[in-house]
C-alpha cells in the first residue's frame, strides 16, 4: 500500500515526461545512487569491488551503447568486442604518447576514435539489414582483431604486444584500490547512463525506434534512415569505446586483443537480450547476471556434483557455462523478448497493487 | 606462373569447401527463413562426435578396420545430427514460428552456445584427429603443361573431389526430387505450403537435417586437415561471407561465391599479406563481403529485395 | 452550409507510369488536385490506387512521367523531401511503430520541426526541454481532436484496430500537412467507427483547409464527401470528375460499380 501512485497529478508536461514519474521511484533511484556511492564502499570488500562490481559496471555501460543500437535502432551489430578495442588501444595511445594527458580526456578519446570506426564500419547498415548487416559488423570484429595484433603502433611496439597502464590519477586522486577504481567507474555509468536515458527518451531516440520498427513509414514522416542509423552507430560506439577504455584502463591494468574478441561480442549481446532490448535499466540487470552466473556457477555445480561423487572441473564448468547461456538466450527470447526488464516492470506492477492480487 | 595455379588451386579447394558449409546455411534459409547461425558449431560438434566415435568403437566393439570405423562413426554422427535437427524443430523453432530475422539469428546464437558445451561437456575438449587413410604425399600434376608440374596434395585433393560430390547431391536433391519440391514450396511462403498439405514442421527435420549432414561432411574434411578443435568453428563462418556474396537464396550463388572468396581470400594472403604483416585470411574474406554489400546489397546472386508498404 | 472555398491546383500528376518487373501498376496517370478539395481516388483492388500514393510519396519511383507540387516539379519524389514540402500520408496496412506508445508514435509526426541537437537532448536541459514540452501540447491537441486521450501512453501494437488507424491519422496530423494523402482509413470499420472517421476527416478539411486526397472502397462515404474523384482500372485512368457524373460514366460502371440486370 505504499506503492500507489495517488495523489499524483501532473501539471505540467514536463512533469509529466520526467525518467522517474512516479514519486516512490524518484526516492527509490536516488536512495539506490546514494547506497551505491557512501553505503557500498563502507561494506564491500576488495574481492567484491575487483571482481564483481567493477566488471559489472564497465559492462552494463557497454551494454547500454550496445543495447542503443540494437534494441533501440534495430541494428544487429556482432562487432561491439572490436570497438571496445578501439576504445582501449586508442585511449592507450593518446594517453602515454601525450605528455600529462588527463585521464578522463584520454579515455574519452578512445570513445571518440571508436565513434569513427562504427561510423565507417556502420555504412554497410544504410544499405542492408537483418543477418547481412550482421555478417558486415563481423568484418569489424576480425579487422580490429588483426589490426591491434599486427600493427605494432597501437602496442607502442611492445615485443611482447601487450599493453598497460599503471598509476591512474584524476585531479590529483591517486585511483590505485578497488574502492577507488570501483567509484571512478561508478561516477562515469551514472553520467552516461543518464544521457543515454535523455538521448532515448527524446526525439533521437523516437527516430531510433521509428527506424527500428518500420523504416519505411519512418522515411514518410521525413525521418531520415541515413542520420539515424548512423547516429545510432556513433552514439553506441563512443559509449563503447568509453566502456573498452575503462576495461582495459581500470579493469585490467594490462590486456592484449583477447580481451576484447569476438566472444566479448556475444556476451555484450547476450547481456542486452537477458536483460531486455530497448531499455536502460535491462542493461544493469543483464551485466549482473552475466557476471555473477560464472561465479554461482563455479561454486554450485562442484558442490552438486560432489553429492553424487562425480568431480566436475573448472573446464566443465566452463562448458556448463555455455550451456546454460544458451539455453537461457533461446528460453528469453521464446518466453520474455523484453527480457529481465519486463519482468522487473511486471514486479512494479505488482507492487503497485500490493497487497491487492488484482 | 605455377606458384600463381598452386595458390588457386588450393584456394579452390577452401572455396569447395566452404561453398559446403554455405549450401548449409542456404539451405536452412530457404526452407524456413531461419539465418542458423549455429552452423559453425554443427560443425564441429559433428566432427567431434566422428572423432571420438571412430576412436571409441574399435575400443567397445573390438575391430582393427579403420574404414569400417570412419563408417559407423560417420553413420553414428549423422544419427546424431538428425537428432538434433529434430530438437531444434522441437524446442526452439515451433515456438519462434512468427518472430522476425533478428529474433532467430539471435536464437540461433543460443544454440550455438549450446552445442558448443554440450559437444565439448560429452566428447571433450583436447584436438582430436580424424584419419581418413588418405594418402599423405603431395604430388605433382599437369606435368605436360608446366615444367616440374603442380604441386599439390593428394588428400587435399580427395577431399575437395568429396566436397564437391557432396554438393552436388545436395543440388540434385533440391532441384529434382519431391522433397526438394516441398522445402521450395515451404521457402517461398510457408503459410501456402501448408495450405497445401506440405507438413512444415517435418520439412523443417528435414532441412536441419540436411544441414547437419553438410555440416558432418565439412567437419570430417576439415578434422582431417586440422583436427577437430574449437577453432574449428570459426573456420566454419568464414562460410558467412560467402553467403553475403552469393546471396542467402541462392544455391548455385553459394557454390560459386565458396569458390571466388577461398581463391581471393588465398590470393591475398599471398601477395598481400606480406605487405601488411601476414594473416589477414581472418578478415579479408569478411571485408570483401562487406565492400559488395555496399555495392549489390543482394549479393552477386540473391533477389532484389522490395519493400511493400 | 456554405460552399468551401476551393482554390487552384496544388499537386498535378503528369503521365505517370510505374512497373515492377513485368507487371505494370501505372500507365499514363494524369490528373490535378486543388487545394481545400477532398479528391477520392477509387477503382477495384490491384488497379494501383496505392501506388499511385506511393509514387506521390516517394516510396515508389515511377518510371515515366513527373509530379508538380506548387510550381515545382519532380521526375521522382524523395520520401524527406515530400515530408518537408507538407505531404502526410496513412497507410493501407497501418504502419505503425508498434513498439511505441501513441505520444511517441505522435510525437514522431513533430520530428522535421524538432530542432535541438544530440547534446542539448543528452542533456535534456533547457531549450530541449521545453522544445519537447512544446510539441507534447501539440501532440496533446491531436489526441483530443481524435478522441484517444485514454489511451496515450499504451504501446500501440496492443490497441485494437480502429484505435490503431487513428493513431496513424493522428501521426499524419501531426505533421500539420498541407496534403493528406489516406489511403483507406476507413477498412475494416464497423458503421460507428467510420461516421467516427468521416467526421474527423472532414473537421480536418474543414478547420484547417487541408487537401485531402483519398482512397476508399465504400462508395456511399465517396459520394457524400468528396469534391471529385478520379477512377483507376488495371493502372490505368477510367474517369475523373465530380461524384455525380463519375457515378453516371458507362465505363467506371462497367469495371467498378456494377449494373443491375
Amino acid at each position: 500500500m505504499f506503492y500507489r501512485e495517488n495523489g499524483q497529478f501532473k501539471t505540467t508536461y514536463k512533469s509529466d515526461q520526467q525518467i522517474f514519474a512516479v514519486k516512490q521511484d524518484r526516492i527509490a533511484i536516488i536512495a539506490i545512487i546514494a547506497f551505491a556511492f557512501i553505503g557500498v564502499p563502507m561494506l564491500a570488500d576488495e574481492y567484491l569491488f575487483r571482481a564483481i562490481l567493477v566488471p559489472f559496471l564497465i559492462l552494463a555501460l557497454a551494454a547500454i551503447g550496445v543495447n542503443i543500437l540494437v534494441g533501440y535502432c534495430g541494428q544487429i551489430s556482432l562487432g561491439s568486442g572490436a570497438f571496445m578495442a578501439v576504445g582501449a588501444y586508442m585511449a592507450y595511445n593518446v594517453f602515454m604518447r601525450v605528455e600529462d594527458m588527463p585521464l578522463i580526456v584520454a579515455l574519452l578519446s578512445g570513445g571518440f576514435f571508436a565513434m569513427l570506426a562504427g561510423i565507417i564500419f556502420g555504412i554497410p547498415s544504410l544499405r542492408v539489414k537483418g543477418l547481412y548487416l550482421a555478417v558486415a559488423t563481423l568484418a569489424a570484429q576480425f579487422f580490429f582483431d588483426w589490426l591491434f595484433v599486427r600493427v605494432r603502433w597501437f602496442t607502442l611496439d611492445s615485443p611482447a604486444g601487450t599493453a598497460e597502464v599503471s598509476n591512474l590519477s584524476v585531479f590529483g586522486w591517486q585511483i590505485a584500490t578497488p574502492m577507488d577504481k570501483y567509484l571512478f567507474v561508478l561516477g562515469f555509468v551514472v553520467v552516461f547512463a543518464l544521457l543515454a536515458k535523455n538521448l532515448v527518451r527524446g526525439p533521437i531516440g523516437r527516430e531510433w525506434m521509428a527506424i527500428r520498427d518500420m523504416d519505411v513509414a519512418a522515411s514518410v514522416i521525413g525521418i531520415r534512415p541515413m542520420y539515424a542509423k548512423l547516429t545510432a552507430f556513433a552514439v553506441s560506439s563512443f559509449i563503447i569505446g568509453v566502456a573498452g577504455a575503462l576495461w582495459a584502463f581500470v579493469h585490467l591494468g594490462s590486456w592484449e586483443p583477447l580481451s576484447f574478441d569476438i566472444n566479448r561480442s556475444f556476451q555484450l549481446l547476450f547481456i542486452v537480450i537477458i536483460g531486455g532490448l530497448g531499455s536502460i535499466m535491462g542493461c544493469f540487470f543483464g551485466a549482473a547476471f552475466i557476471v555473477i552466473t560464472p561465479i554461482v556457477l563455479n561454486q554450485l555445480l562442484p558442490w552438486i556434483g560432489s553429492l553424487f561423487g562425480v568431480e566436475i572441473s573448472t573446464s566443465m564448468v566452463g562448458h556448463a557455462e555455455f550451456m546454460i547461456f544458451g539455453a537461457l538466450i533461446v528460453w528469453f527470447l521464446i518466453k520474455e523478448p523484453h527480457g529481465l526488464a519486463k519482468y522487473w516492470s511486471m514486479a512494479r506492477h505488482k507492487l503497485r497493487l500490493w497487497p491487492f492480487p488484482h | 606462373m605455377g606458384f600463381f595455379l598452386e595458390t588457386i588451386i588450393a584456394g579452390l579447394m577452401n572455396g569447395v569447401l566452404y561453398s559446403l558449409v554455405a549450401l548449409g546455411f542456404v539451405l536452412i534459409f530457404k526452407a524456413s527463413g531461419v539465418f542458423n547461425f549455429a552452423q559453425g558449431a554443427m560443425v564441429l560438434f559433428a566432427a567431434l562426435a566422428m572423432a571420438r566415435f571412430a576412436e571409441w568403437l574399435p575400443e567397445w566393439l573390438g575391430f582393427e578396420s579403420l574404414l569400417l570405423a570412419n563408417v559407423l562413426a560417420f553413420a553414428i554422427a549423422a544419427f546424431l545430427m538428425l537428432i538434433f535437427a529434430w530438437a531444434v524443430e522441437r524446442f526452439v523453432l515451433r515456438h519462434l514460428v512468427n518472430q522476425e530475422g533478428v529474433v532467430l539469428l539471435m536464437a540461433t546464437l543460443g544454440i550455438t552456445f549450446f552445442i558448443d558445451g554440450f559437444g565439448q561437456t560429452i566428447f571433450g575438449s583436447d584436438i582430436y584427429a580424424i584419419d581418413l587413410g588418405l594418402p599423405a604425399e603431395p604430388i605433382f600434376i599437369l606435368e605436360g603443361l608446366f615444367p616440374g608440374g603442380l604441386l599439390i596434395n593428394q588428400d587435399d585433393l580427395v577431399t575437395a573431389l568429396m566436397a564437391m560430390a557432396m554438393v552436388a547431391l545436395l543440388t540434385l536433391f533440391f532441384q529434382k526430387t519431391g522433397t526438394g519440391r516441398a522445402l521450395r514450396a515451404v521457402a517461398d511462403d510457408h503459410q501456402a505450403a501448408q495450405s497445401v498439405g506440405i507438413p512444415l514442421g517435418r520439412m523443417w527435420v528435414i532441412v536441419w537435417f540436411m544441414a547437419g549432414l553438410t555440416a558432418l561432411v565439412a567437419g570430417m574434411i576439415w578434422g582431417e586437415k586440422m583436427g577437430v578443435q574449437f577453432a574449428l568453428t570459426f573456420v566454419a563462418l568464414k562460410a558467412l561471407p560467402v553467403i553475403i556474396l552469393g546471396g542467402l537464396t541462392s544455391v548455385p550463388g553459394a557454390i560459386v561465391a565458396g569458390l571466388i572468396i577461398g581463391v581471393s581470400e588465398q590470393l591475398a594472403e599471398v601477395y598481400i599479406g606480406p605487405m601488411v604483416g601476414g594473416g589477414i585470411q581472418i578478415w579479408f574474406a569478411y571485408v570483401l563481403a562487406m565492400v559488395v554489400l555496399l555495392f549489390r546489397p543482394q549479393g552477386l546472386f540473391g533477389e532484389k529485395i522490395i519493400d511493400r508498404v | 452550409m456554405s460552399k468551401k472555398k476551393i482554390g487552384d491546383v496544388i499537386l498535378d500528376v503528369h503521365n505517370i507510369s510505374l512497373r515492377f518487373g513485368g507487371v505494370k501498376a501505372l500507365s499514363d496517370i494524369s490528373f490535378d488536385v486543388r487545394e481545400h478539395e477532398i479528391r477520392a481516388i477509387i477503382g477495384p483492388n490491384g488497379a494501383g490506387k496505392s501506388s499511385m500514393l506511393n509514387c506521390i510519396n516517394g516510396v515508389y519511383k515511377p518510371q515515366e512521367g513527373s509530379i508538380t507540387f506548387r510550381g515545382q516539379t519532380f521526375k521522382h519524389m524523395n520520401s524527406r523531401q515530400v515530408a518537408e514540402l507538407g505531404v502526410a500520408r496513412t497507410f493501407q496496412n497501418l504502419a505503425l511503430f508498434k513498439g511505441m506508445s501513441v505520444i511517441d508514435n505522435l510525437m514522431t509526426g513533430r520530428n522535421l520541426r524538432i530542432k535541438s541537437n544530440l547534446l542539448l537532448q543528452a542533456l535534456r536541459w533547457g531549450p530541449a526541454e521545453r522544445e519537447e514540452s512544446e510539441h507534447r501540447e501539440k501532440v496533446e491537441r491531436i489526441i483530443d481532436f481524435l478522441e484517444i486521450q485514454a489511451h496515450r501512453k499504451t504501446p500501440v501494437g496492443q490497441l485494437p484496430y480502429g484505435l490503431q488507424k487513428r493513431v496513424d491519422l493522428g501521426r499524419a496530423l501531426a505533421m500539420e500537412p498541407q496534403v493528406l494523402l489516406l489511403d483507406e482509413p476507413m477498412a475494416g470499420m464497423n458503421v460507428e467507427e467510420k461516421q467516427d472517421m468521416c467526421r474527423f476527416v472532414l473537421d480536418v478539411n474543414d478547420e484547417f483547409g487541408t487537401t485531402i486526397v483519398l482512397i476508399e472502397h465504400d462508395m456511399s462515404v465517396v459520394m457524400d464527401i468528396s469534391d471529385r474523384v478520379v477512377v483507376l482500372d488495371y493502372g490505368k485512368k477510367i474517369g475523373d470528375g465530380e461524384p455525380d457524373e463519375v457515378r453516371a460514366n458507362p465505363d467506371v460502371i462497367s469495371a467498378y460499380l456494377g449494373t443491375s440486370h
